[in-house]
This record gives C-alpha cells, sequence and structure tokens, in this order.
C-alpha cells in the first residue's frame, strides 16, 4: 500500500493476496481489506466482481484454465476442453467432489504459438494432446509439480525488496490518504521498512531446470522455450543473436 | 518486398542464457541507454523521439514522440507501462515480460526522465504469473543497480517504479479503464473527452500510457539516435516491429524484422518466419491486427505489411497479431468465437456493445448449430449498424471506447468473404466442418 499515492489503488493486489490465503474472497477479507483501505464492503466486491480471477466461492487447489480463443479454438481447444470434462468427470466451470480441480474455458492467454494451451493457477502449459492432459492431471495430483504450480490464489512469489514509499502527501487533495498506518506483513506494503518475507527469486523455469522433475515432454512449462522460440528450431544455423527474430535474406 | 536483414532490437537478447537477469542484461549492453540518456537534457531526448518516428505498438498505433509532446504541465505526472496484453492473439508483450524485462524498465526509466515523471507503474496482466515475479525481481535488481530509485546513476534524477498486476478484464486493457483499474476501481473506460490520459489521468493527473513493446525500444533509440530508427522501415512505418503469428503455420511465434518491407506471404511462408501454412493446406483467411480487425483473403498476401498500406486496403495491423486460417476452418465459428469473446469482455456501460454482442452471439451460434434462418443474414448486419453506424472502416463511434465498434468488422468480413458458407449451414441445418 505504501507504494502507491493512495492506498486504493492497492486493492487488486491486495485482494489477490486475500485470495492467496483462502483460494478464494471469502466475505470476511473483503470486509477487512475494506477497513484496511479506508473504503466499504460493497467498493470491494464491487471491484472484485468485475475481474476474472477472482473467485467468491471456493474453487479447487488447482485451477484448470484451458483458452478456447480463436487460434486455440482452430488447434483443437474445444477437443481438449470436452477430453479435460472427461478425464475430471466434470462439466467446465465446476469443481471436482475432492476439491482437487476446477476446469475453466478462458479467453486469449497471450500463448498463442502454442496452442491449444492452457494454465494451472496461471502455470502455462502448452500446447497441451490428450495425453499430456492426463500426465498433468496425474502430475498435479501427486504433488508431483508442486514446486511448478503453488496452490490456487499464489500469483507472485517474489517479494519486492526495495524502493521509495510512493510520494505523499498528496497536493491539493483534502485529508491525507496516508493516514492509516501501514501493516507489518501486509504484502504489498512490505517495502516501505516492514521486514520483507524471504525472497525466492527462482521462478517455475528455474525450478524445473533446477532438477525437479516436472510432466514429461509436451506438459512442461512454456518458460524456457520462450527463448527457444526465438532462437528458431534445434540444429538450424540461428546463433544465440541471429534468431528466428531476425529474418534471414529475401524471398 | 522482401524480409530484410537488419538486426532485432527488442528480441535481441531473447536468445541467451537467463536473459531475464541483470547479469546478462548488463554483460549485453543493458543500461547504456539509461546512462547516455541521463547525460542528455529531457528536451533533446524528446527531440530525438520525433525523429525516431516510433508508432504506438499496443494497437492504437499513436506516434510516441507525439504523445509525449502532448503531455500537460503540472506535477505530479506519472507513466503507465500498458502490459495488460489481452488482445486476442497477440502475445510479444508477453514475451518480452518474461524474457527481457530489465530492457523494459530501462525504456521505462528513460521515458519517465524525457517527461519528467517520477512515479511510474507497470500495470502487467494477472495472469502473467511468471512474468509478474520476473519483473518484480528484476525491479529489485535494478534499485540495487541504482537504475531506480533516488539519485539514478548519480545524476541526481529520483523514480520509484511499482509492479502493479490486474486480475483478468481485456477492457482494462484499454488506457482509461487501465487508469480507473489502478485506482482499485472496476475497469469501465473514461469519456473522452475530457479524459484525455495525457490531460487528465491517473488521479486526475497528466499521464502518459505506453504500451511494453513501445518502450522496449527506447534504449536502442536514445544509444543509436532516432534518425538511425526511422531509416528502418517505411514512413510512419518506422523501424522494425514484432508480429505475433498463429493458427495453421508450422512455425507460429514472435517475429520481429524490419516494418513495411515485408509482406503478409513473406510473414507466412519464409522458412525462418511462419514457414508455411501446416500441412501444406491451402490458405483460407487471415485475421491481420486482432480481433477487431477486418479479415482478408488470399488475394491479400502480397500486400506489404505496412501501416497505412493495410489500413487503406480496409483493415489495421493493430496489435501486430496475425491469425492464419487454413481450409480446414469454419469461417462461421471463427467469427462466432470473436463475437462471443467481445461479448464476454464488454464492460456493459454502452448499450449497443452491451446488448449487441450478446445479439450478435445468439444469431452466431444459432447459424454455426444448424437452426439458422436466411433472415438472419440480414439481421446480423442490421445489429452490426446500430453498434457502429453504416459499418465503415474505420468504424464510426457511438460509444465510450473502441470496443463497441470493434465488434462488427469480423462478422461483416466474415459474412461478405463466406456468404456461401453461412447459407450452406442454414441450408444443410448444420457446421459441414463437423
Ligand atoms: C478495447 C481495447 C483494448 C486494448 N488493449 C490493449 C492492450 O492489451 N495493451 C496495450 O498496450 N494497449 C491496448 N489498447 C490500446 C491502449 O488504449 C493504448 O492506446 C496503448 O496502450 C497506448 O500505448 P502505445 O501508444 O505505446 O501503443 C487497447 C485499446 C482498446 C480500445
Ligand atoms: S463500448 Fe463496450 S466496452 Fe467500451 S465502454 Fe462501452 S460498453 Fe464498455
Ligand atoms: S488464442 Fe489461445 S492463447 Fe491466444
Amino acid at each position: 500500500m505504501a507504494l502507491y499515492p493512495r492506498p486504493r489503488s492497492a486493492l487488486i493486489p491486495v485482494l489477490h493476496l486475500a485470495q492467496e490465503q483462502d483460494g478464494y474472497l471469502t466475505e470476511d477479507a473483503m470486509v477487512h481489506i475494506g477497513e484496511l483501505l479506508d473504503i466499504t464492503a460493497a467498493e470491494v466486491y464491487g471491484t472484485a466482481s468485475f475481474y476474472d480471477m477472482f473467485f467468491r466461492e471456493p474453487v479447487g487447489r488447482h485451477l484448470i484454465s484451458i483458452c478456447t480463443n480463436v487460434a486455440c479454438m482452430i488447434n483443437g481447444a474445444y477437443e481438449l476442453v470436452d477430453h479435460a470434462e472427461k478425464t475430471l468427470g466434470i462439466k467446465a466451470d465446476t469443481t471436482t467432489a475432492d476439491g482437487e480441480f476446477t476446469l475453466e474455458e478462458f479467453e486469449c492467454l497471450a500463448l498463442c504459438d502454442k496452442a491449444p494451451c492452457l494454465t494451472v493457477n496461471w502455470r502455462f502449459f502448452g500446447p497441451v494432446t490428450n495425453q499430456d492432459f492426463d500426465r498433468l492431471v496425474d502430475d498435479l495430483r501427486a504433488g508431483r509439480l508442486a514446486d511448478v504450480v503453488p496452490p490456487h490464489g499464489t500469483l507472485c512469489r517474489v517479494r519486492r525488496t526495495v524502493g521509495l514509499p510512493a510520494q505523499v502527501p498528496f497536493p491539493g487533495r483534502e485529508g491525507d490518504p496516508m493516514k492509516k498506518p501501514v501493516r507489518d506483513g501486509d504484502g504489498v506494503g512490505a517495502a516501505a521498512g516492514a521486514p520483507a518475507p524471504p525472497v525466492d527469486k527462482r521462478t517455475p523455469g528455474e525450478r524445473v531446470a533446477e532438477g525437479q522433475q516436472p510432466a514429461r515432454e509436451g506438459a512442461v512449462p512454456q518458460v524456457d522455450e520462450s527463448a527457444a522460440q526465438i532462437l528458431g528450431p534445434e540444429g538450424t544455423d540461428t546463433g544465440p543473436t541471429a534468431g528466428g527474430s531476425r529474418a534471414g535474406g529475401g524471398t | 518486398m522482401a524480409v530484410t536483414e537488419v538486426e532485432p532490437i527488442v528480441t535481441a537478447r531473447l536468445g541467451l542464457p537467463e536473459s531475464w537477469t541483470l547479469k546478462t542484461y548488463v554483460d549485453n549492453g543493458g543500461y547504456a541507454g539509461l546512462r547516455k540518456a541521463l547525460s542528455m537534457s529531457p528536451g533533446a531526448i524528446k527531440d530525438d523521439m520525433l525523429n525516431a518516428s516510433l508508432l504506438g505498438r499496443g494497437g492504437a498505433g499513436f506516434d510516441a514522440g507525439k504523445k509525449w509532446s502532448m503531455l500537460a504541465k503540472g506535477q505530479p505526472s506519472y507513466l503507465v507501462v500498458n502490459a495488460d496484453e489481452s488482445e486476442p492473439c497477440t502475445f510479444k508483450d508477453h514475451m518480452l515480460i518474461e524474457g527481457d524485462p530489465h530492457q523494459l524498465i530501462e525504456g521505462t526509466a528513460i521515458c519517465a526522465y524525457a517527461n519528467g515523471v517520477t512515479q511510474a507503474f507497470i500495470y502487467v496482466r494477472g495472469e502473467f504469473a511468471l512474468g509478474v515475479e520476473r519483473l518484480t525481481a528484476a525491479v529489485n535488481e535494478a534499485y540495487d543497480h541504482g537504475a531506480l530509485g533516488r539519485d539514478i546513476f548519480g545524476s541526481g534524477f529520483d523514480l520509484d517504479l511499482v509492479v502493479h498486476y490486474g486480475a483478468g478484464a481485456y477492457i482494462v486493457g484499454e488506457e482509461t479503464a487501465l487508469l480507473e483499474s489502478l485506482e482499485g476501481k472496476r475497469g469501465f473506460p473514461r469519456i473522452k473527452p475530457p479524459n484525455f490520459p495525457a490531460v487528465s489521468g491517473l488521479y486526475g493527473c497528466p499521464t502518459v500510457v505506453n504500451n511494453v513493446e513501445t518502450l522496449s525500444y527506447l534504449p536502442w533509440i536514445v544509444i543509436n539516435g532516432g534518425s538511425s530508427f526511422s531509416r528502418m522501415g517505411e514512413g510512419v512505418s518506422a523501424g522494425t516491429r514484432l508480429f505475433s503469428l498463429s493458427g495453421h503455420v508450422n512455425r507460429p511465434g514472435n517475429y520481429e524484422f524490419e516494418w513495411a518491407k515485408a509482406t503478409f506471404r513473406d510473414l507466412i511462408e519464409h522458412p525462418r518466419l511462419g514457414g508455411g501454412v501446416r500441412n501444406g493446406n491451402q490458405l483460407k483467411a487471415i485475421i491481420p491486427g486482432g480481433a477487431s480487425s477486418p479479415w482478408f483473403g488470399p488475394d491479400k498476401l502480397d500486400m506489404a505489411l505496412q501501416h497505412d498500406v493495410v489500413q487503406k486496403a480496409g483493415s489495421m495491423l493493430g496489435s501486430g497479431s496475425v491469425i492464419v486460417m487454413d481450409h480446414t476452418t469454419c469461417a462461421v465459428r471463427a467469427a462466432w468465437r470473436i463475437v462471443k469473446f467481445f461479448h464476454r469482455e464488454s464492460c456493459g456501460q454502452c448499450t449497443p456493445c452491451r446488448e449487441g454482442s450478446g445479439w450478435l452471439e445468439k444469431i452466431m451460434i444459432r447459424i454455426e448449430q444448424g437452426s439458422g434462418r436466411e433472415e438472419d443474414l440480414e439481421l446480423l448486419l442490421d445489429v452490426c449498424d446500430n453498434i457502429s453506424p453504416d459499418i465503415t472502416w474505420p468504424p464510426k463511434q457511438t460509444t465510450i471506447c473502441v470496443l463497441g465498434p470493434s465488434i462488427p468488422p469480423a462478422i461483416a468480413t466474415s459474412l461478405n468473404m463466406f456468404r456461401d458458407e453461412y447459407l450452406v449451414h442454414i441450408k444443410e441445418g448444420g457446421c459441414p466442418f463437423d
């Protein structure tokens, strides 16, 4: 909160933190956040309900979001949704009885070159075949991907450790928007002098690289491939600085 | 027309090991642009930006240097980086954020310095969990390196940069909705005028809003000079540009090359780029610039990927996404999916957009599933006309933002190009591609 000129700006990140704690937004959490940011619970609710990533009912530990937008659709996304429904024994937008999986159809995830693709708790996988999907579900269920895919609600595992407090007070407005003290451990506000939680600078990709066995080929997070993508397929003569991005001679 | 041999700018480092770390960045020339910028006057940088002719890469295609020159005086002023990439089949910013976050931070700092801004935000799409993590880690590193915070590189210039993340809503990519959202509210676009961000943006203060790719060019431009940038490309289509190529091609991906020199055919078929339509299939249609752009048929393959050329031909390059559909694609289904997207993402403030998108989706799904009527085709155009009068290009706007007028083009052009296919759905009572 201390990072923003006005506390309400912290609302979305703080809602994410609340969702990180419970996996969804409880009413208590929304009331508490309203008090924290000096706005009404209705305002908190009004904002939260606008955004697709916030849930106001419990969701599974693993939220599987399958993209069905154009690039994925024309590469079999709806067939993948059908298959996923069969494998999990549920319809889209519902949760398995054991609370492990929620399945949803999603809009473009900006991973269209890996179509059809999906995210699990917003960690990317693609392209995903039916077999990949089944393996992925097995691995998730067995906890083999726990390091790559944190529980639902956990978005950013890197905490800010640096920075200036926001430039306050805000000129020309009534009241000091910063009158509320920043509470320790409120995450986003941890920057301004509050002791920072331990920093884990490893990203999912790096964890994979560090030897955690991820799902086998096909279900590997996209992460490190973003580089490979630019380099072009292995075996071509593209050096590290002359990628597919540097288009070769004329046609 | 051909794909020319120029060094990539914004993707130059992406193939390097751990390209997202400070070490790789600095070892490969990173932050030299910011150092040079800080030795110049803000005015000199702004002048050079006018020479660069850097068209905004977020979709609206406004000259970045001109935008900066319109920023109202007044303190405080803010810089908000639009990293909310959610335009269907656009995935370039996602890659830049994950692959080279320091380049974005450096570009952001240069932009802030040139515009006298000391508080900047990068608004990242919430779904980009890895991107948020990499960017946050990079911001931590950049502060430690002296590239952000107080007295940057000993120049006396202060900048605080906050990585803010959203929570899933396409409309928030629209710049005034982005600012509403950053104020902790629902992502409702604001009425323009009077709410032009350059005059009345974040908290009512003058605000620069630029896209990730736009800002990522800045370090290079500062080092090499604006005219080196505008020497590449053609006219307003200056420099290099990233295209997100998806759909039925052998090598989908993001490709950066000199703008305005290559054609759609080059992008789709060149062995280093798209590598041709998959399985040697026949090309059916291209969507040249995001879900809101009118479609092109194979007859436009030899058209230059150039801003004004494509605009004149009745479409746009928009956010730089090119979707390729081969002959196995159902045009009705593809157009339906686009309308469904807009219906889902309409913020609901304007009746034509909110209701119109819903009606269109209903009619489209009815046709696709085989219970359409022939009159439905006229009805579709009628509803489109209600959303954007006369269904012109560029579309006329009766709504608060351009999402509404973006809905008709997919329907109108697919219907125009593939009317027979619509009719087959209706006559045969089902989708011929099922
Ligand atoms: C419905 C809608 C969605 C948009 N989505 C994005 C987006 O995801 N990313 C983006 O940079 N610009 C998006 N824009 C364009 C922004 O409003 C704005 O023009 C852009 O961020 C300015 O940056 P630029 O000048 O550097 O391109 C969108 C516009 C509209 C109308
Ligand atoms: S045109 Fe649509 S998305 Fe834009 S403000 Fe109106 S209702 Fe909202
Ligand atoms: S269309 Fe599926 S990720 Fe973009």
